[in-house]
């Protein structure tokens, strides 16, 4: 490969690299992807969830060929204490169209299906390929450096799609090494069961699927979510916590994935299932004050890599294709007017991503991470078991008169926060969500 | 938690992992010490993995074999040199079958 120059190189086949070597192959670029995993999505980890929309936006017919598992019809949300679950579920038969807006994946199958494409547009996909190094000439990156040569590869442009734990771009101090309160650690089981088992127990027809995230007591007081997700002949199930809620606590991730599966609202669910994989992931979590510089000379980053995942809705591959997409078109938009890669020509990159959702909805909610972060053993652990001993008192049929549940509701509700804490938390919860 | 958790072994569930060991080259070494900073002991308790151990000494070891390739210790040890970190050769270390 060595006197080769290519006009892009993208380091990494996850979402957000796929979307953007699809994007610049597809629009007669020269690509060059490089996976340092034995095949794409070898390496990858996701819960997971992709949105139809933003994949459609990059390739609209995927539903013809894709590996889609189930689309997605009801969603749980569950504040959980020790024993017991308070919920939120949305059901609704509109997502039974022709075009559902969400569906649950396997990402090394997708990941597969994905980087077909990628190569079908013309790119140039080397796997089991480590990138050790980004080449720079007068603080303009010019290329990489993999463990396969000690050659440079020349590029014009180099796309940073390495993902949460990329080593590149803050090895070449681009950006920031992510932190410890920025990003959380997620262990995750597959669990495989029949068909027809995963249908009776969540009440399902055909393809549709169910989601049920929680929070609660099952983080320890640390700042985390629990989820549990259907796919067609399995269920995909995990927990993670701020990394700096680990190290400060010293829980053991498996031993609270063991207790998340061992929950009575959880355990029947799960039943007789088959473990096949057990996996871990960092999340970016940081938000919006989290993201670093993405763009200079001869470079972007992209999804993950780029702390681009919004953490108050859980959307992290979505904004990761959407990055990978508008990254793509902005380097194709300079390179079609004969610009050079510098700095200068690829903030349109950010003007790009600044005018999209991805930044809108991460602006959006600037303040959620640090009121999150900083009150976690309240919003975690306190007001879940004031949840549930509030449910529990209305609930009740024991000879007590309402009035006194309903006291007793009231007096733990204060006992617990105070009255100006209770206030105080639902202003501050408010203005982050405004 | 109410919930008892007996007798879990992390290693039986990476052994329903596929790795691809490169032999002889860890990709993830520990800088020797006396006594393990506060950070690099939490991780004998936080990797998902469980490489790391306590041994007589009480010093930290490390066996990468099993490593899920996370970075939980790259973001928590690596800035204070307790670590140093790469990751494995292209091909090399875990492979996801689901991810």
């Amino acid at each position: 490969m060595s006197g080769e120059k290519f006009d892009a190189i993208v380091i990494g086949a996850g979402m957000a690299g796929n979307a953007a070597a699809y994007t610049m192959a597809s629009r007669g670029l020269k690509v060059l992807q490089l996976e340092r995993g034995e095949y794409p999505g070898s390496k990858n980890v996701q819960g997971a969830i992709m949105y139809a929309n933003m994949l459609e936006e990059i390739i609209p017919n995927f539903r013809d060929d894709a590996p889609l598992e189930r689309h997605l019809v009801e969603q749980r949300f569950w504040m959980m204490d020790d024993t017991s679950h308070v919920g939120i579920q949305y059901r609704s038969d509109d997502f039974n169209g022709s075009t559902p807006e969400r569906y649950t994946i396997i990402r090394a199958q997708f990941d597969r299906w994905f980087s077909r494409k990628v190569r079908e547009a013309g790119a140039i996909v080397l796997c089991e390929t480590t990138a050790t190094e980004l080449a720079q000439e007068g603080g303009k990156v010019i290329g990489v450096r993999t463990d396969r040569t000690g050659d440079v590869i020349l590029a014009d442009t180099v796309v940073l799609a390495e993902g949460a734990n990329g080593l590149l771009g803050a090895r070449a101090g681009l950006r920031q090494t992510s932190t410890s309160e920025s990003v959380a650690l997620a262990v995750k089981e597959i669990h495989f069961l029949p068909e027809d088992v995963i249908d009776q127990r969540f009440g399902l027809h055909g393809n549709e699927g169910c989601v049920i995230e929680a929070a609660g007591t099952i983080s320890r007081g640390m700042a985390g979510l629990a989820f549990l997700y259907t796919n067609k002949e399995s269920i995909s199930l995990g927990i993670g916590c701020l990394v700096s809620d680990f190290a400060a606590t010293c829980e053991s991730p498996y031993e609270l994935l063991e207790a998340f599966k061992n929950h009575s609202s959880i355990k029947h669910l799960i039943a007789d299932s088959e473990v096949k994989e057990y996996a871990a992931h960092l999340i970016p979590e940081g938000g919006y004050k989290a993201i670093p510089a993405l763009f200079g000379d001869g470079w972007v980053v992209v999804g993950d890599a780029a702390q681009l995942n919004n953490a108050v809705h859980r959307e992290g591959s979505n904004l990761a294709m959407t990055s990978g997409r508008i990254a793509g078109e902005a380097i194709f938009e300079v390179k079609s007017r004969g610009g050079r890669m510098t700095k200068r020509n690829l903030a349109l990159y950010k003007t790009m991503l600044d005018d999209s959702f991805v930044i809108k909805d991460l602006r959006k909610y600037k303040d959620m991470p640090a009121l999150l972060h900083t009150n976690s053993r309240n919003f975690f652990m306190t007001y879940p078991k004031l949840m549930s001993e509030a449910s529990k008192n209305f609930m009740r049929v024991d000879g007590t008169p309402k009035i006194e549940n309903e006291r007793a509701t009231t007096a733990a509700f204060i006992k617990a926060r105070s009255r100006w804490g209770l206030v105080s938390d639902a202003v501050r919860l408010a203005l982050a969500w405004r | 938690m109410t919930v008892a958790v007996t007798k879990l072994r992390v290693e039986d569930k990476l052994f329903q992992n596929r790795y691809l060991v490169d032999q002889g080259r860890p990709h993830i070494k520990v800088r020797p010490h006396e006594h393990p900073s506060a950070n690099l002991l939490a991780l004998t308790r936080i990797c998902p993995a469980k490489c790391y151990e306590l041994n007589d000494k009480g010093q930290v070891e490390i066996a990468a074999d099993g490593c899920m390739e996370c970075g939980t210790c790259r973001v928590l040890c690596e800035a204070s040199g307790d670590i140093t970190w790469n990751y494995p050769r292209g091909g090399f270390g875990v492979l996801f079958k689901f991810g």
